[in-house]
């Protein structure tokens, strides 16, 4: 897999005696979802804090299109194209929709430094276009302590998309929100990371919206990776089914 | 030192501990149970020292007179802590955490009056322990008997703590509200009463500890603010909420204490060294290591976040040029058509404008709170002073470098500040403003020592006092403009956000530690600013200009005006300047009338002066015609 924009290796992390991860492997290229799923308690969450930044791996490589990024700060590994989103929205409260993507834009630009000229004058125009396209232009007014989450979720999404990001890591994109407004959200993300080529790796519990979402599905149980392939695939292997369903089936 | 000696500072320490501990287990249970960080526990401990020195009197000196005085003033403080949480802090519960500060402020006023319309201003000397004035010999050296009782009551008090928590349901209740009080509430547990009781037995801790002491030191005005700030270094070093922790602490830094006092003066490689003069600093210096090393102090956990989501702050109204025209016509015109005197309070009032929208901006946009604003203040006052004096400079240059010199200091304290939050973050900003005020206060061939410095006179084309209030309008309001202009810059907005969401500001790239420094260092400049012009203003500087005390003025100024307005800090600035200065000129008890006045601010309009007008308005506005 040459197009490869996030391969990771024989990845390991233990709390204490426990064994959270274990060799884990896998790859996304780019414009590809790859869902992340397992039961709770599988690692998803440790694997996940692993590729962003906020855990340091025992052992392991994860490359970021060729680049060893083990070890780099979160804003490091944001610097090198990774946009995030939140199992628990994080936003910026007392600022506005607008103001938040702004904010991003800013930081991406290197030019959050200025103490005179004001903030909200520069890059209006690529916020917005940003709003639009995740639909939350009608309400870039707003102050993000005052909206639904789902729109939060949305607002997040445009976040991610602000510093032109190679790679987007979605935890639990979609935990909060209504079943509809679920597949809505990921349906979007599918279409943006396809029009932009970005690679995208997300877990989920919501599995119509993994089998109906993913290009490809990785399972993860008792840290250690069972299963991958096409939705189809996962469906139908037999270790999938006795983790979730049971060895008794 | 020899052996004996040694073992003499030891048991000297450890007498001191025990006192200290008792309030700060007290202090150290209120947070835990409450999240209320009582400024007034010192004040219990003064009421405690007060209290039995009177009891004592009434008894007679007698072993029972003696002890049972003891232990009714501690009782009797107790209640006194139940008198405050029913009548005040009861109603602000679910206040911003500032608000309970300033409202625990406020109450230290208003005893401090009590206690001097009481007591006087006389420092009273209480009776020795009866029957146990006598010293015992150990090693060759006579130690006190009764230091040695209280080494002992220190232990058995934190065992009695212990039982207390860990074997009646009532210390199950404070150990599962101190972990997580929203779910204790959901449980069904009368949380009013337990605050009330956790009130209660930290107030008569308090109480103890200063009653114990009546044979070791005076009961006088300064203990509140001077017990505090120890107690909020023990607390803070052995973990918040920690009982454990604060044993712990109390006693590492009693016994540093003593040993400083003890040592004297030290030639080490030929440099002389005066422990005895590092007695002030050193709590603080072990302070500043152990929260550096462990942010939450020795034996403490973090906190547990707190489920319920503040509200989102509102964002700023820029004010608009019309509006702040017309305030600077005003202000330009009012000294030229009344006399000198306005020109004086004018003065007073710009200044501590600036000081006071310095510190808002930390707290507010930047979400770091700090309890000691004063130190870049008072630094900015005394680097002016000595340029001037010592250097030799011309007072327009003293004038300018003093803020340089003040973001000089800021740089440092920043640096460890920055990697702290919330009231820990705060406790170590009261300790480096105690360092800078230690050091001003000790290195008397310097700084004048407690007398200050004299002869600190602006230029002659300046001796005007109008003349130089017209400077001070025009720094200080350049000051505050500047920082206001900050606020919406995208500097400014990079604080906010990280003030909103570290979590978010560090997944978009932002290097939210350098931002928060660089804002430090900015404030502790302009503070710094204020400090010198109001240094030149007065002719004289004192380490009042360092003290908790103005460190608090700021606060008050801040909450008072409001700190979700731009403008409030200022307003705050001008009313309580205006209001020390009317009060303090009619009434001896001119801190009781503040404390009342804050008090009825806070219980009235928890949004502020200005916050709360402008709800009166919008009210007013939607009514129905």
């Amino acid at each position: 897999m040459s197009s490869a924009v996030l391969q990771v290796e024989g990845l390991h992390k233990a709390f204490g005696g426990v064994q959270a991860v274990a060799d884990v492997s896998f790859a996304v290229a780019a414009g590809e979802m790859l869902a992340l799923i397992g039961p709770n308690g599988a690692g998803k969450s440790t694997c996940f804090n692993m590729l962003n930044g906020q855990l340091s791996p025992d052992a392991g490589i994860v490359r970021l299109e060729g680049r060893d990024i083990v070890g780099l700060r979160p804003r490091a590994i944001w610097r090198l194209g990774v946009g995030r989103t939140f199992q628990i929205t994080a936003t910026f409260a007392s600022l506005s929709v607008r103001e938040n993507v702004q904010m991003a834009l800013y930081s991406h630009t290197g030019r959050l430094r200025s103490l005179v000229r004001r903030f909200g004058a520069a890059f209006r125009p690529e916020a917005d276009a940003l709003l639009e396209q995740v639909g939350m232009f009608d309400q870039a007014d707003r102050v993000c302590g005052v909206l639904a989450y789902g729109d939060l979720k949305r607002v997040e999404l445009a976040i991610a998309l602000a510093n032109q990001p190679r790679l987007l890591l979605m935890d639990e994109p979609t935990a909060g929100m209504a079943p509809k407004e679920r597949v809505a959200l990921m349906e979007l993300t599918a279409q943006l990371a396809r029009a932009r080529n970005i690679a995208v790796l997300f877990t989920e519990h919501d599995m119509d919206v993994v089998f109906s979402q993913a290009d490809r599905i990785i399972v993860l149980d008792r840290g250690q990776l069972i299963a991958g392939g096409t939705p189809e695939e996962v469906r139908s292997n037999p270790n999938v089914r006795a983790v979730y369903l049971g060895s008794v089936h | 030192m020899t052996f004996s000696s040694i073992l003499i500072q030891l048991l000297n320490g450890l007498a001191a501990a025990s006192s200290l501990f008792l309030v700060s287990a007290g202090l150290s249970l209120i947070f835990g149970v409450t999240r209320i960080v009582n400024f007034a526990h010192g004040s219990l401990y003064m009421l405690g020292l007060y209290g039995a020195y009177s009891l004592i009197e009434l008894f007679g000196r007698t072993p029972l007179g003696f002890w049972s005085a003891v232990v009714l003033a501690a009782l009797v403080v107790g209640l006194v802590g139940v008198l405050i949480e029913l009548a005040v802090l009861r109603r602000i519960y679910r206040a911003p955490e500032l608000f309970q500060l300033l409202a625990t402020f406020a109450i230290v006023l208003i005893i401090k009056d009590i206690a001097l319309f009481t007591w006087g201003a006389e420092d009273l000397v209480g009776p020795r322990a009866p029957g146990l004035s006598m010293a015992v010999e150990i090693m060759g050296k006579r130690v006190p008997a009764y230091d040695l009782l209280l080494i002992v009551i220190g232990p058995l008090v934190l065992a009695a703590i212990w039982l207390l928590l860990t074997r009646t349901r009532w210390g199950a209740l404070v150990r599962a509200a101190t972990q997580d009080r929203e779910m204790v509430g959901a449980l069904g547990v009368d949380q009013a009463k337990l605050f009330t009781s956790v009130f209660f037995v930290g107030a008569v801790l308090a109480g103890l500890g200063g009653a114990l002491q009546i044979p070791r030191e005076p009961a006088n005005l300064e203990l509140d603010l001077a017990v505090i700030a120890d107690a909020f270094v023990v607390t803070v070093v052995g973990g918040l909420g920690s009982i454990g922790g604060a044993f712990l602490a109390a006693v590492i830094i009693g016994v540093a204490k003593a040993f400083c006092i003890g040592m004297g003066s030290v030639t080490w490689f030929g440099v002389e060294i005066s422990f005895s003069k590092l007695t002030l600093v050193v709590e603080f210096l072990i302070m500043a290591l152990v929260l550096v090393v462990r942010p939450y102090g020795l034996l403490g956990k973090p906190q547990a976040a707190q489920r319920v989501a503040a509200e989102p702050a509102p964002p700023f109204k820029v004010p608009s040029w019309g509006f702040a025209l017309v305030w600077l016509a005003l202000l330009v015109i009012v000294p030229w058509v009344t006399d000198r005197y306005a020109a004086i309070l004018l003065t007073d009032i710009v200044c501590f404008a600036l000081f006071s929208v310095s510190l808002h901006f930390i707290m507010g946009p930047a979400g770091m709170v700090s309890f000691g604003h004063a130190a870049y203040f008072g630094i900015g006052a005394y680097a002016a002073g000595l340029l001037l004096k010592r250097a030799g400079l011309p007072m327009e240059a003293a004038l300018l470098i003093a803020p340089l010199i003040a973001g000089a200091f800021a740089i440092v304290y920043g640096w460890f500040c920055v990697r702290l939050s919330g009231v820990y973050l705060a406790m170590l900003t009261l300790a480096f403003a105690q360092i800078s005020w230690s050091i001003v206060f000790q290195w008397d061939s310097v700084t004048g020592g407690s007398n200050g410095v004299f002869g600190v006179w602006p230029s002659p084309w300046l001796a005007d006092k109008t003349v130089y209030y017209y400077l001070a309008l025009a720094l200080c309001g350049a000051g505050i403009a500047f920082l206001w202009r900050v606020m919406f810059s995208p500097f400014g907005y990079a604080l906010r956000a990280g003030r909103d969401s570290p979590l978010r500001a560090e997944a978009i790239g932002i290097d939210l530690r350098r931002f928060q420094w660089a804002a430090f260092v900015l404030v502790g400049a302009l503070a710094g600013l204020a400090g010198a012009v109001y240094a030149f203003s007065k002719g004289s500087i004192s380490p009042s200009t360092i003290s908790i005390a103005q460190s608090t003025d700021g606060l008050v100024m801040v909450l008072l005006g409001g700190v979700e307005t731009l403008t409030g800090p200022v307003v705050g600035a001008a009313i309580f300047t205006w209001l020390r200065d009317v009060v303090a000129r009619n009434t001896e008890f001119w801190r009781a009338v503040i404390g009342l006045v804050i008090l009825l601010i806070v219980l009235l309009f928890p949004q502020g002066l200005v916050g709360g007008l402008k709800a009166l308005v919008m009210r007013w506005r939607e009514w129905p015609a």
